[in-house]
């Protein structure tokens, strides 16, 4: 037995919903392990990357894959969007060792971080996996996709929260040649498919004058089995949506404009991702993780310096960043809405609650 | 921001072969009896030694020669040479079966191309090593592929009896007996979507790429192992611009490993010139490049070093540190 628990016990709740009656809600405990995004009143790109090799106890960073209580949620959510578009989760075939890899990775990670939920058994080739949470319970051969009702990476990630990428590395080149994406911000995958570094963050403004992605790019090249990074990345969306994906643009869209002063504490969320990059051993590929987390603005302003930093970030916030990210229109409401709760204190330094 | 002081592998040196009178082959297993990661075959692994004080001597990279896909052990194959910079004859010389290593985790700047149809590896003497494990993996992916192996002679060829008798496709060239190859020969009539693959010395890939790029083969299909040991030269001083330091580089030692001996961690990963890691801005002083990572255009302009390979021309050097 450990000592001590680093990797909070998730308490997961019933499914809630991410679209129609939008009944998904965080708890007051999911409220204060929020991957809080900004440690500075206001907000700039950076290579701001760093060692994923845990964080605080009990803190989104401290597990490689982080379970929490929308466990179910999210998992049905997932099967939803693939039911009405499987291809969501596409893999160009020559990914399969890489999709080997992740199975691995997940696998090995899940057990090891929440041994109450997940076990792996290893025998030899011959695999079982257990995932408790969902019912499952699977005996399988490790390299033969046959003997998994699905393509390793797809069954896999259908029981992980957040999106995945898979890249090659050719040419000192990272190539997206795969993916699992039903929670994402506004980018498609069957769009950037077989894409390389440059081409999939075309759209992205400033960073690439600014030498960002040559640095980025440098950096994970040369990233190391066993030695992942992290790095947070940041958005709003209306509603708690998890698909605000470009192929459902028609169903989320017009959401933008049905954002008023009295419902804007509910309906505009911070949409936080935690974003975590492995090496994997045998392909050499990149695997991508893209965690997603949705607050409203009345939950985070439950916690009074997220309130006054994020009130103070989105005021300062250069426009064609606000633009890029898809809410300059509703942006003057939350600023509004939140100057309420900003007395102009100085705040701490970082990222933490309190 | 990561560096050098990455937590490492602990190995043991679970058994030392000689495979010929000049290379040594070591079988490395974790020091704690567990599995090593997978890798990708064309890996290397910086591999640290220690002297009877425990402090680091070297620090040398080496690629990865055992079967991919089995974490019971890593291979590595070490070429003894008397004029190098000492890691190659303490390993020869000073480590027992039994010892203790510390080794980095797998790297992979030599990788196949898996949109290949077809490749072609050529390997000049102990260049041979990467080869070995990517073998393996095509073997096994069933893919395509055919070994050109040059060296001086039969006694002194890592491996040689070994590839042929398992590996049909392999061709043996052995320059004591007037054999060598002809990268024109071997290139001309590859089918379209072949990517050829050489290590070993300089002189070999810059006839194989010669010959790729005069018969119109895209870049993209030429890989060579870009590692390049440290090389010995004149000692010189480097100045640390920001830490206000002054370091003596030995003749034999690079600037990464003097700065490494006084306490600086700089950020570096393949130590052999050819990652990009340790890319210094030079704010004084000529530089002799001996990396693959810059370009030509950097280099003439000297105004970044990578500090794992290159040294000063001059008598002493200005570094951004």
């Amino acid at each position: 037995m450990q000592a001590e628990t680093t990797v909070a016990e998730p308490n997961v709740k019933p499914v809630e919903t991410f679209r129609d009656d939008f009944t998904y809600s965080n708890s007051p405990e999911a409220i204060r392990r929020f991957p809080f995004p900004f440690p500075e009143d206001s907000y700039m790109y950076s290579v701001n990357i760093e060692p994923h090799n845990g964080g605080p106890p009990g803190s989104a960073y401290a597990p490689a894959f982080d379970i929490d209580e929308h466990y179910l949620s999210e998992i049905e959510e997932r099967r939803r969007v693939l039911e009405e578009d499987p291809s969501r989760c596409t893999v160009l075939p020559h990914m399969m060792t890489a999709q080997w890899d992740t199975l691995e990775l997940l696998m090995e990670s899940l057990s090891t971080d929440y041994p109450q939920h997940f076990t792996l058994t290893r025998d030899g080739d011959r695999w079982t996996w257990e995932n408790r949470l969902l019912g499952i319970r699977d005996t399988f051969t490790f390299g033969d996709p046959e003997t998994l009702p699905r393509e390793p990476f797809e069954y896999i990630t259908r029981q992980v929260q957040g999106d995945f990428t898979l890249h090659d590395q050719r040419d000192d080149m990272l190539y997206m040649d795969g993916g699992m994406l039903t929670c994402q911000a506004d980018w498609s995958l069957q769009f950037d498919l077989g894409m390389n570094f440059h081409e999939w963050h075309g759209p992205v403004p400033r960073a690439h004058e600014m030498g960002i992605f040559d640095r980025a790019l440098k950096y994970l090249l040369n990233l190391q089995v066993g030695h992942p990074v992290r790095r947070l990345n940041w958005t709003m969306t209306v509603n708690p949506r998890m698909d605000t994906s470009p192929e459902n643009y028609h169903k989320w869209g017009i959401d933008r404009a049905r954002v008023t002063p009295e419902n804007v504490g509910d309906k505009a969320h911070l949409r936080v991702e935690l974003q975590a990059l492995y090496r994997l051993p045998r392909s050499n590929a990149v695997l991508f993780s893209i965690r997603c987390y949705l607050i409203s603005v009345n939950e985070l302003a439950t916690i009074p310096k997220w309130a006054k930093r994020f009130h103070r970030v989105l005021k300062t916030l250069p426009d064609d960043l606000a633009d890029y990210k898809g809410f300059i229109d509703y942006r003057p409401l939350v600023v509004d809405y939140l100057s309420q709760f900003d007395d102009g204190e100085e705040l701490t330094p970082g990222a933490a609650p309190g | 921001m990561i560096t050098s002081q990455q937590p490492s592998i602990p190995v043991r040196v679970a058994g030392i072969d000689q495979v010929t009178p000049s290379v040594k082959t070591f079988t490395l297993e974790h020091a704690e009896g567990i599995t090593l990661p997978c890798f990708s075959g064309g890996s290397h692994v910086v591999v640290t030694m220690k002297d009877a004080q425990g402090q680091v001597c070297h620090r040398n990279p080496y690629s990865l020669t055992s079967p991919p896909d089995d974490g019971r052990c890593y291979r590595i194959s070490v070429r003894r040479d008397d004029a190098g910079r000492g890691g190659s004859l303490f390993m020869h010389e000073r480590l027992g079966e039994g010892d203790l290593l510390e080794i980095s985790a797998p790297v992979n700047l030599f990788p196949l191309n898996v949109l290949a149809r077809r490749h072609v590896l050529i390997a000049g003497g102990i260049g041979i090593t990467p080869f070995l494990a990517q073998m393996h993996e095509l073997r096994q992916r069933g893919v395509p592929y055919e070994l050109h192996y040059q060296f001086r002679d039969d006694d002194g060829a890592p491996y040689r009896d070994a590839i042929a008798a398992r590996e049909p496709t392999a061709t043996f060239y052995e320059s004591d007996r007037g054999e060598y190859l002809d990268p024109l020969a071997i290139l001309r009539d590859q089918p379209l979507g072949t990517h050829v693959y050489v290590c070993g010395p300089a002189g070999l890939i810059e006839r194989v790429s010669d010959a790729a790029a005069q018969l119109g083969w895209p870049a993209r299909h030429v890989h060579a192992e870009a590692f390049t040991a440290p090389p010995v030269g004149e000692p010189f001083t480097v100045v640390c611009n920001r830490s206000e330091r002054e370091i003596e580089v030995p003749g034999t030692a690079s600037v990464l490993e003097a700065l490494e001996g006084a306490g600086l961690e700089p950020p570096c990963s393949c130590r052999g010139g050819a990652c990009g890691e340790c890319e210094t801005r030079v704010l004084e002083g000529d530089i002799e490049h001996y990396d693959h990572f810059l370009s030509d255009d950097v280099k003439a302009a000297n105004s970044r070093m990578m500090i794992c390979v290159s040294r000063a021309r001059s008598q002493r050097v200005v570094l951004d540190l």
